[in-house]
């Protein structure tokens, strides 16, 4: 059973480098890992494609478009990101920043992420969601603070107190869900979503109020939402590059995708309006916030896990849109965003590594240094800032369009945050990539392959997207936005 | 059954006491006592809960709770604190008497908020769910008011706490799977923190997080 290898094999790969994550194959294995899963996840997909959603073991498990390609999309990153581990993670333990001990907790937990990950997004139990959410946070509080410098254990500190407070609201909102529907559905079933959804619209709307508020907080922590985003720059800045870009890539997609579910239900058979305008205000404060925030930052990861925080508030504001050119929209910009923010931070990582600090004033020349990571960090930058051929461009495109005709008042709002942020990353990425330096070119070029890889991608994703892609998307945005 | 509701209700309130002496305790092994005593009324409240309702899940409910908040976690924070060497710690707080004049408000505001919840519930112990959420919130104010690290978690494992309670009071508790689950994160939440604690204190000297967070950005 495929569904059951995707998240078997990270659980397998934890336990496996539980015990050897410290040897030198390590690395390598850890790309096999991830490599099993991604298969797993393409033929589970293939499956889905052809013979429609999936429901298994006692229906505890849950597959359709909409979580599928969040499936794909989650194998596809760890796997790349495994890849650019080995370069990056090698370079890091020559400069004597890794024992043996932090190695085994890396590889170990890297994989137990994963699972986590895609335990959340597979379960048909909102219980288990729950309890993988809170299982991300635990297996990533270690590898922030994998350097054991004061400004990571700081960051660590901060990202396990608001993120577990967070969740712990999060579960008062899914007890509150399963009050309102257990009355319904008796106890077993009430913590199913393919059988909540089936009864929305008979939850009582003032529990399912109650509870809705307290899950968009809740799992609004993790999607980096503001007033809630604190822990966010911190833990992306101080951990090691490869668990920023998957922290980006993926954690805040699945807590959204959480979201998304319990949205569906909050809006009932009417399609009630308010979760989705409270959606809309905490997307709209994220990306105001997030991108005046940008202009003060010095620290190069700080500035692009900013972007994540405005990036994620766009998608947030999409789905609260609702619609279908909006969900649309949205589930596109997740994907487009996924891959060009990890290729972003695979790239300021090996700049930052080389030039020993993270310091953009400090940074210079880095074309002159290495043109190929030169290229790729500001053909990345450019992409995250939505110039035109980028996939971005597409979807930040698309939400405009949607928000023209649904919500003309937001549009303003949206400009002013997309252009500040524009000129705030464009001007230092600019200062970053060019100028001179008195530096030597670097002898040994670092991997670029995963950076290039998901910027090729996203350039693709940007002048077509495939037939299959737009039917998938299409369905996937039906159930997420009514 | 008007006997078992006044138990639960006694049980309830004792809760609320025990969270109250939380957020008043300055010396953090008689916080670490005052929260295996919280677990012990919960794990009663739950066993009561059971008797009077005849639903059998509770009782398992109530041991798991019981083992996991009276035994198992305390043990843990107590070794952690005496291999910290800060069992005598005293912690500067500032000003009891607001604190408590503070959490007054919240138990009212909470109490307020639950009435609706409170009344489409069909529960024996309804009436307690305004309870569980008072001592949530006043977790929340403690985790807020709280300067050392440890203390703050066991804000955090209060906060924990309240939210068992109140899956009680409205729906006599979660599926037994979730229940192993939440308790599962717990356990291994705990052991990440002790962990984390010695790193932090290898760093810092100080599990004061003001010294922590007093850094230049």
């Amino acid at each position: 059973m495929m569904l059951l290898l995707i998240v078997i094999i990270p659980l397998l790969g934890a336990g496996f480098f539980g015990v050897f994550g410290h040897r030198q194959w390590a690395f390598s294995a850890n790309i096999a890992f991830s490599a099993g899963t991604f298969l797993a996840a393409c033929a589970m997909t293939v499956r889905v494609l052809h013979g429609g959603p999936i429901l298994a073991f006692h229906q505890q498990f849950f597959i359709d478009p909409l979580n599928v390609f969040l499936v794909d999309l989650t194998a596809f990153v760890a796997l790349t990101t495994s890849v650019f581990s080995r370069a990056y993670m090698r370079i890091e333990g020559h400069t004597g920043r890794l024992n043996p001990a932090r190695l085994r907790v890396y590889h170990a937990m890297y994989q137990l992420f994963i699972f986590t990950m895609l335990l959340a997004l597979t379960t048909n139990n909102i219980g288990v969601l729950w309890i993988a959410m809170e299982g991300a946070t635990l297996s990533t509080a270690l590898l922030v603070s994998l350097y054991r410098t004061p400004a990571s254990l700081e960051a660590a500190w901060k990202y396990f107190i608001l993120c577990g407070v967070g969740i712990a609201l999060a579960l008062f909102g899914t007890i509150m869900v399963y009050f309102a529907a257990h009355g319904v559905l008796g106890a077993y079933r009430a913590l199913l979503w393919t059988h909540l959804d089936g009864v929305k619209d008979r939850l009582d709307p003032a529990i399912m109020t109650i509870a809705f508020v307290f899950l968009i907080v809740g799992y609004g922590t993790k999607v980096g939402l503001v007033p809630m985003h604190n822990w966010l720059p911190d833990a992306h800045a101080e951990g090691p590059t490869p668990i920023s870009a998957v922290l980006s890539g993926l954690l805040l997609n699945v807590a959204l995708y959480a979201i998304v579910r319990f949205k569906v239900l909050a809006s009932g058979d009417t399609g009630a309006h308010w979760p989705g305008a409270l959606m809309m205000g905490f997307g709209l404060a994220s990306v105001l916030v997030a991108a005046f925030s940008l202009a003060r930052q010095r620290d190069v990861k700080r500035l692009f896990s900013y972007s994540s925080i405005e990036h994620m508030g766009l998608a947030t504001f999409a789905f609260g849109m609702g619609g279908p050119l909006a969900t649309f929209a949205a589930l596109l910009h997740m994907t487009v965003h996924s891959l060009t923010k990890s290729s972003v931070f695979f790239t300021s990582g090996h700049v930052a590594q080389k030039a020993g600090t993270q310091d953009m004033d400090r940074i210079t020349g880095v074309m002159d240094r290495n043109p190929a990571m030169g290229w790729t960090l500001m053909l990345g930058s450019l992409a995250i800032l939505g110039i035109p051929p980028f996939g971005i461009f597409a979807s930040e495109f698309l939400i405009l369009t949607a928000a023209l005709r649904q919500d003309p008042w937001s549009v303003p709002f949206l400009i002013l945050g997309l252009g500040v942020a524009f000129a705030a990353i464009f001007r230092k990425t600019q200062a970053m990539v060019f100028g001179a330096t008195e530096i030597p070119r670097a002898p040994s070029p670092p991997s670029v392959f995963p950076s290039v890889l998901h910027l090729a991608l996203v350039f693709g994703l940007g002048l077509y997207i495939p037939h299959a892609l737009a039917v998938w998307y299409t369905e996937a945005a039906r159930l997420a936005g009514p | 059954m008007p006997s078992f509701t006044s138990v639960i209700n006694l049980f309830a309130a004792l809760f609320l006491l025990v969270a109250f002496a939380m957020l008043s305790q300055r010396r953090l092994a008689n916080l670490i006592n005052l929260y295996a005593w919280q677990g012990a009324i919960l794990s009663l409240g739950i066993a009561t809960t059971a008797y009077g309702t005849g639903n059998t899940h509770l009782y398992a409910s109530a041991a798991l709770n019981g083992i996991l908040k009276i035994l198992v976690v305390p043990i843990l924070l107590r070794r952690l604190v005496r291999r910290l060497d800060v069992q005598w710690d005293r912690e500067s707080l500032v000003r009891i008497p607001t604190t408590m004049l503070i959490g007054l408000a919240l138990v009212i505001f909470a109490f307020n908020a639950s009435l609706p919840i409170a009344g489409l519930a069909h529960t024996v112990n309804h009436e307690t769910v305004g309870i569980a959420l008072a001592s949530v919130l006043l977790s929340l104010l403690m985790m807020i008011l709280r300067t050392t690290a440890l203390s703050q978690v066991i804000g955090f494992l209060a906060l924990e706490n309240g939210l068992i309670f109140a899956a009680t009071s409205v729906t006599y508790g979660m599926p037994m799977v979730i229940e192993f689950g939440i308790a599962l994160d717990v356990i291994v939440g705990v052991f990440i923190l002790g962990v984390f604690f010695f790193h932090i204190r290898e760093q810092f000297d100080s599990l004061d997080l003001n010294r922590i967070e007093g850094r230049e950005d």
